[in-house]
């Protein structure tokens, strides 16, 4: 086996890198950000550009995000949420872009439209309750590269790697999957929740509405 | 002060389930909704005019779809003048034959099949199963998945499952792109266990077509169809396209049915304020009106929310019933968690596991439960004894019957081996002898060793692009030293050319004899009748080894 110094740069500056992760992981569960409440401000600026930037991954949140619910099932809050995924491209060297998604609130859907006006192709969508997927364009809009359908089982440090991971396939690189978690007893729990949490997000959809652009602020 | 009594039941299992009230205005409600509406059918010159209340102006495409396919319009009016009540009568009277009752509901519309099981208690609805199941015999469907996707376990698995008694066998993934990975392991490994056992992979359905259509699958049971228009087109669907989807399959000579279920319109909310039974009955009325043979019904993944709300699991044996009814291949769930609780669970199956369906699971999980890819099963591997035992405990065929230690490791090992040996002929990422040697005596993947994710799906990728198919499984098992095995695949591709096996209700034997409701139909007509265990599988289903032999005392 030969490796060029790039190859062999990239890989260790991989390996630092999940290094990094894992420690901060092992330090505390707790977000990296600051533990004061931080406020989403999401500000719509008229229908979004499809992007051409081959170095960017669109969001795409569904209807009810950070405005009408705010946040997940787990009552992790949305401004939490996307910080992480927003970091997590930020340290693949990747930038991102933010839409809102108005048309449906099928997660599948709305990770496919991201992934639409994504210049990389690649997208993620993000629902309310915090369901996710890393899509890409020319994919049938129900598969995914990536689905985290339990949303009960998403931590921060899950909503980074998957930011990061949406990142290295827009760079063209094979990461390895994030590692699939399941639990049975999650339906059990939450499943009438979700279906309540799910009709109050549909109420916001918009059929004739195309996806907005978003500018975020964290206060 | 606090009650004691009340701090030990809200430590109960039962006590960590979700609840929720009723809300009809979402639909929220397992069954008889104040909005559901009132059966009624108008015809003129040969055409619905109006259905369940609404004038052919007015119906939307699921109405127009069912008015025009569905329903059987010689005699529709008399049927739908008769009392709900005298027909669910008919339902459990033992002198009314399943034809008889079957010329009656095949005529009825949604709303009429929902005002006639609403009269039937649970008994009631579990008489009328009995009598209304398509197949003579009952059977039962498993899960093979693994929260790893590991392949070499997913083999392993399937062929433990097939001497255990599953005549069916259905995966899924965890990452997508390992799909044709986990569909040709099921494949092998089932054919290892048993052959004549069906196998299926659950996928977005364009992917899922194209794996049955390269013969990585033999069956396909994942096409939804839902309730209301908004769910129809939330999914880029109509009920047109999905019975050109089932054509497909038809003409490839593939076993498919549908799947739908209580609580999914509401779930995605878009129930337009009906109940959740009432929408089921327009999903099973699409189902038939498009010419497919079956349903997998009984809530299926919703379970949580019908399970949620009152009468909600009554609710999921009166879809059923329904599926039955209208004359389909009746999968009946039992296949998704929805409780902490021991005791609602088995309540839960009661309906279906002792009455007998065509297929009592839907997906009982042959691994543990954190191996279920479909989050989990009302039933796993570590409660096979338990189900056994209920079994003999009440004399009724669930499909399993117990399993000697040694012949699990053998016949686990030998999947695990032909798989290794598939493998190696299709150039495919190296399975190693530990790998063979975790799968055969593992319990779950956390007993089976990391594979490199990447290599495989790269060597996915690549397989995929050089047209590999059912057929090369053939021809690599036969190389491989594994002829048998490669019969059993080559048995399973030639069903697609006879098509024996698209009859309702269809399974295969081991001699890939097909048995559906066409040469063994249910003819249940009172006490010793239709389906009776024979001497030869009691003696399977009561020699459990735990039993203490008078003679070794």
């Amino acid at each position: 086996m030969t490796f060029d110094e790039k190859v062999l740069r990239s890989f260790i500056e991989e390996i630092i890198a999940e290094m990094a992760a894992q420690e901060e992981k092992g330090k505390s569960p707790k977000p990296s950000i600051t533990d004061e409440v931080i406020k989403l401000e999401l500000t719509e600026s008229g229908t979004a550009p499809k992007g051409a930037a081959s170095d960017e991954v669109v969001v795409g949140l569904a209807p009810a995000f950070g405005v009408y619910q705010t946040k997940t099932i787990l009552g992790i809050p949305h401004d939490k949420v996307l910080r992480e995924i927003l970091a997590g491209i930020e340290e693949e060297g990747m930038k991102w872009r933010i839409i809102k998604v108005y048309r449906t609130s099928d997660v599948s859907f709305i990770a496919h439209d991201a992934a639409e006006y994504s210049g990389s192709g690649i997208g993620i969508g993000i629902q309310s309750k915090g369901t996710t997927v890393i899509h890409q364009k020319n994919l049938p809009p129900l598969s995914n590269l990536e689905l985290f359908s339990q949303a009960p089982l998403i931590d921060l440090a899950t909503y980074r790697q998957i930011g990061k991971n949406a990142a290295k396939y827009a760079k063209g690189e094979a990461p390895t999957p994030v590692p699939v978690r399941n639990d049975q007893m999650a339906r059990p729990a939450y499943q009438a929740i979700a279906a309540l949490l799910h009709i109050k997000e549909t109420e916001h959809v918009d059929n004739n509405k195309k996806p907005q652009s978003v500018a975020v602020a964290f206060k | 002060m606090k009650s004691k009594r009340f701090e030990a039941l809200a430590a109960r299992p039962v006590n960590k389930d979700g609840f929720v009230q009723e809300w009809p205005e979402v639909g929220l409600i397992a069954m008889n909704s104040p909005f559901d509406p009132k059966p009624s059918i108008k015809i003129e010159n040969g055409v619905v005019t109006e259905l369940d209340g609404k004038a052919r102006a007015e119906f939307d495409m699921l109405d127009s779809f069912i008015a025009d396919h569905a329903i059987n319009l010689d005699g529709a009016e008399r049927v739908m003048a008769m009392d709900s009540l005298d027909i669910a009568r008919k339902l459990v009277d033992i002198n009314v034959s399943r034809k008889e009752i079957l010329d009656m509901t095949l005529c009825m519309t949604p709303a009429k099949l929902v005002d006639v099981v609403n009269k039937l208690s649970i008994v009631e609805i579990m008489m009328a199963m009995t009598k209304m199941r398509a197949r003579k015999m009952p059977s039962n469907q498993c899960h093979v998945t693994n929260v790893k996707d590991n392949p070499i376990q997913i083999a392993a698995d399937a062929a433990e499952a097939g001497i255990r008694g599953f005549d069916e066998m259905e995966t899924t993934v965890g990452i997508a792109r390992y799909a044709p990975f986990n569909a040709m392991s099921l494949l092998i490994g089932a054919q290892v266990g048993r052959q004549g056992v069906l196998t299926q992979c659950a996928l977005e359905e364009a992917t899922e077509l194209q794996l049955g259509m390269r013969g990585f699958t033999t069956y396909a049971e994942t096409i939804s169809v839902y309730g209301t228009e908004p769910v129809f087109m939330d999914g880029d669907d109509t009920p047109y396209s999905k019975a050109f989807l089932a054509s497909c399959y038809a003409s490839r000579g593939l076993k498919m049915r549908f799947t739908s279920g209580t609580g999914s319109e509401v779930q995605m909310g878009y129930a337009e304020g009906k109940s959740m039974l009432y929408l089921e009955a327009r999903c099973l009325a699409i189902t038939k009106g498009a010419g497919v043979q079956g349903t997998q019904n009984g809530s299926v993944s919703c379970i949580g929310v019908p399970a949620g709300v009152p009468g909600g699991i009554r609710a999921v044996a009166a879809e059923n019933l329904i599926a039955m009814l209208l004359d389909l291949e009746c999968t009946s769930s039992n296949d998704q968690t929805f409780t902490h609780s021991d005791l609602r669970r088995v309540a839960r199956s009661v309906p279906q596991f002792f009455s007998g369906t065509d297929f009592i699971c839907s997906g009982y999980s042959a691994t543990p439960n954190y191996d279920n890819m479909f989050a989990g099963s009302n039933w796993d591997a570590e409660d096979f004894d338990d189900w056994n035992i209920i079994q003999r405990d009440m004399r009724i065929d669930g499909g399993l019957q117990p399993v000697k230690e040694e012949d699990v490791i053998r016949i686990r090992n030998k999947a695990a081996r032909a798989l290794q040996g598939v493998f190696r002929e299709l150039g495919l990422p190296a399975i190693t002898d530990e790998e063979v040697e975790a799968a055969t005596y593992a319990n779950g993947s956390k007993d089976m060793p990391d594979r490199n994710v990447n290599e495989d799906l790269k060597a996915i990728e690549e397989m995929m692009a050089r047209k590999v198919t059912g057929v090369d499984f053939v021809k690599a098992l036969e190389k491989a030293g594994f002829p048998d095995v490669a019969d059993g695949v080559f048995g399973m591709l030639k069903q697609r050319v006879a098509g024996d096996y698209l009859h309702t209700s269809a399974i295969l034997d081991e001699n890939f004899h097909v048995m559906s409701a066409v040469n063994e139909p249910n003819d249940y007509h009172g006490p010793m009748t239709g389906y009776q265990i024979s001497e030869e599988r009691w003696n399977e289903i009561k020699n459990i080894s735990q039993a203490i032999r008078p003679e070794d005392i």
